[in-house]
């Protein structure tokens, strides 16, 4: 009871959607993520950014509950995700960087499964999904095995179903990887009316510039697990000169490098998808 | 488009009913992988091959032999319901190996990041298992009966025999469970897999009895979970069939052994993202 009433007097007085404070992840000697410290407020959408291996998915995965911080805390929703996991759960939808709707399942199915273990009521499940594959523009598809799917609407899917139990934050990983430009334009408006409708904040990780440029409210530029630059797409821009780039401001923060040690299993993982559904 | 629906909603938090949560939520996986299994019953029948030679080969052989004793049942009568137990096994024993694939999809990460408790999402599994065991079961049934070996028809005793095979299954399943998130790989597993099942399948009583083992294949015997689940069905199966410790202490040794391993396997479930 006390507890209970604990956390929910945090949920009024939470200002920012997520929130991280000296967020860290050792894998063995090596920091993944180093002392995050970062906010972002409610109805943004936030980039982060990084080469390969910058420690952007273990900070998803910390902040989704996936992985528990070796040190440092960080609230999302209000939650805090070690005190408060199953909270902060039902409060986010989550999009991992790999294609991972279940290809042997219909579109309907994969959003039936998330819909029961999201604890939507049985009578509004059938109007949500069909209003999450409406959305989607899916909804002639929704009876179809999803290994028959092309990548972006498996990736519209997995954005129906991590919204279907309407969380206030999402969290995409890579979304747009791999996927045509219309396809790519499709997911950045749908993402654009989630943030101008509903006020939901999204949280991604892109190597797009583009997409950082065009979609991103602000952006934090990750490097070995720390952020090495933050700031509106013009602001990090304008602070390198008149004429550069995202490009250009990539380049700067993450020491020239594009390659950083990487996360094999990642790319493997995503490749293994692809031809999969491929 | 604006719909109502989509508007993201600060959860009222109302504190489930953690039984009815469970309950739905393991049905809700159960769910999802019967209707993967019926898309594609092929491994249904593949599954029933290898029982049907152990009984049509195996068993004709041994049957000749006449040097394990058997009480006053035949050789294959013996074995029939130590091969249902195998098949069983071995197709429980591979649920680990699918659970470290669907890791990789991405799949067990969508999971773990719902709300939903994590012993259901063990359960469900094991649910799903159970019905696989139950449908071996049935294919088992019908190769005996064509061999011409006596079953006891009576449904009290198939209904015995189909919830030990569903709780056996469960039990090997869930411990491929365990296995899958302590190696974490599919090549490991498959290494690791090979080497458990073909022990915890001699040392058991599936093909001869443990009263003719040596003394520590016995201490063995009596710690493999095949052991309970054999005798169990041994004496519910056949006609003069005995089970040596009773079909009740048999299914309680099993539940206390699933209780067990479900609670180990949801404690280990999550690590197996890092
Ligand atoms: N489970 C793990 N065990 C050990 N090391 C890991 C694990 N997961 C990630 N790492 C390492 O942590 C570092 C950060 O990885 P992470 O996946 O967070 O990078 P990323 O920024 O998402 O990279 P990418 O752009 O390639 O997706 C990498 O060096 C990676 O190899
Ligand atoms: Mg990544």
């Amino acid at each position: 009871m006390m507890a209970a009433a604990k956390t929910d007097s945090l949920i009024e007085r939470a200002e920012f959607a997520i929130e991280t404070d000296a967020l860290t992840k050792a894998f063995g000697d090596l920091l993944a993520v180093d002392h995050l410290n970062c906010r972002v407020p409610y109805g943004q959408i936030f980039g982060l950014l990084g080469p390969n291996g910058a420690g952007k998915s273990t900070t998803i995965k910390m902040l989704t509950t996936l992985l528990d911080p070796t040190s440092g805390s960080a609230k999302v929703a209000g939650f805090d995700i070690v005190a408060a996991p199953a909270r902060v759960r039902s409060s986010i939808g989550y999009v991992p960087q790999m294609l991972s709707a279940d290809g042997a399942l219909t579109g309907e199915e994969n959003l039936m499964l998330s819909a029961k273990l999201y604890a939507i009521p049985r009578a509004e499940r059938q109007p949500r999904i069909a209003d999450a594959l409406e959305f989607m523009g899916l909804t002639e598809f929704g009876r179809r095995l999803v290994k028959t799917y092309s990548g972006g609407m498996i990736r519209r899917l997995e954005l129906a179903q991590a919204m279907l139990h309407r969380p206030m934050v999402l969290f995409l990983d890579e979304p747009t990887i791999g996927l045509d430009p219309v396809a790519r334009h499709t997911v950045w408006d749908r993402l654009r009316e989630l943030r101008q409708n509903y006020g939901i904040t999204i949280l991604i990780t892109t190597h797009d510039m583009d997409e950082a440029d065009e979609l991103c409210d602000e952006l934090a530029l990750m490097h070995r697990g720390q952020i090495a630059a933050l700031g509106q797409p013009a602001e990090l821009k304008a602070g390198l000169g008149p004429a550069a780039t995202l490009d250009d401001v990539f380049a700067r923060f993450s020491g020239g490098s594009i390659q950083e040690g990487g996360s094999y299993r990642d790319i493997r993982q995503t490749r293994t998808t692809a031809s999969r559904l491929g | 488009m604006t719909s109502a629906r989509l508007a993201p909603q600060p959860a009222a938090w109302v504190e489930p009913n953690a039984v009815a949560q469970v309950w739905r939520e393991t049905f809700a996986i159960a769910n999802v992988e019967l209707r993967k299994l019926f898309r594609d019953p092929t491994e249904l029948f593949t599954r029933a091959i290898q029982p049907v030679l152990w009984l049509v080969v195996f068993g004709q052989v041994f049957s000749r032999v006449r040097g394990i004793p058997t009480g006053n049942i035949s050789y294959l009568a013996f074995m029939t319901p130590g091969i249902l137990a195998q098949s069983v096994l071995f197709a429980a024993i591979f649920y680990g190996i699918a659970v470290i694939w669907e890791r990789d999809l991405g799949i067990v990460h969508k999971l773990l990041v719902s709300p939903a408790k994590r012993i259901s999402l063990v359960l469900g599994k094991a649910v799903s298992a159970g019905f696989r065991g139950v449908v071996q079961a049935v294919i088992i049934y019908l190769i005996a009966a064509a061999l011409g070996i006596a079953i006891r028809w009576q449904p009290v005793h198939i209904f015995a025999v189909l919830a030990g095979v569903a709780l056996g299954s469960a039990i090997f399943s869930t411990f491929s469970l365990i296995i899958a998130c302590i190696v974490k790989s599919r090549e490991r597993f498959m290494g690791i897999g090979q080497v458990l099942t073909m022990p915890l399948f001699f040392a058991s009583n599936a093909i001869y009895p443990i009263a003719i083992m040596p003394g520590w294949l016995k201490v063995v015997a009596l710690v493999n979970p095949l052991t309970y689940l054999v005798d169990a069905l041994r004496g519910q199966m056949i006609v003069g069939g005995e089970s040596v410790h009773g079909f009740a202490s048999d299914f309680g040794i099993m539940i206390l052994i699933f209780i067990v391993l479900s609670a180990v396997a949801a404690r280990l479930y999550p690590t197996l993202l890092r």
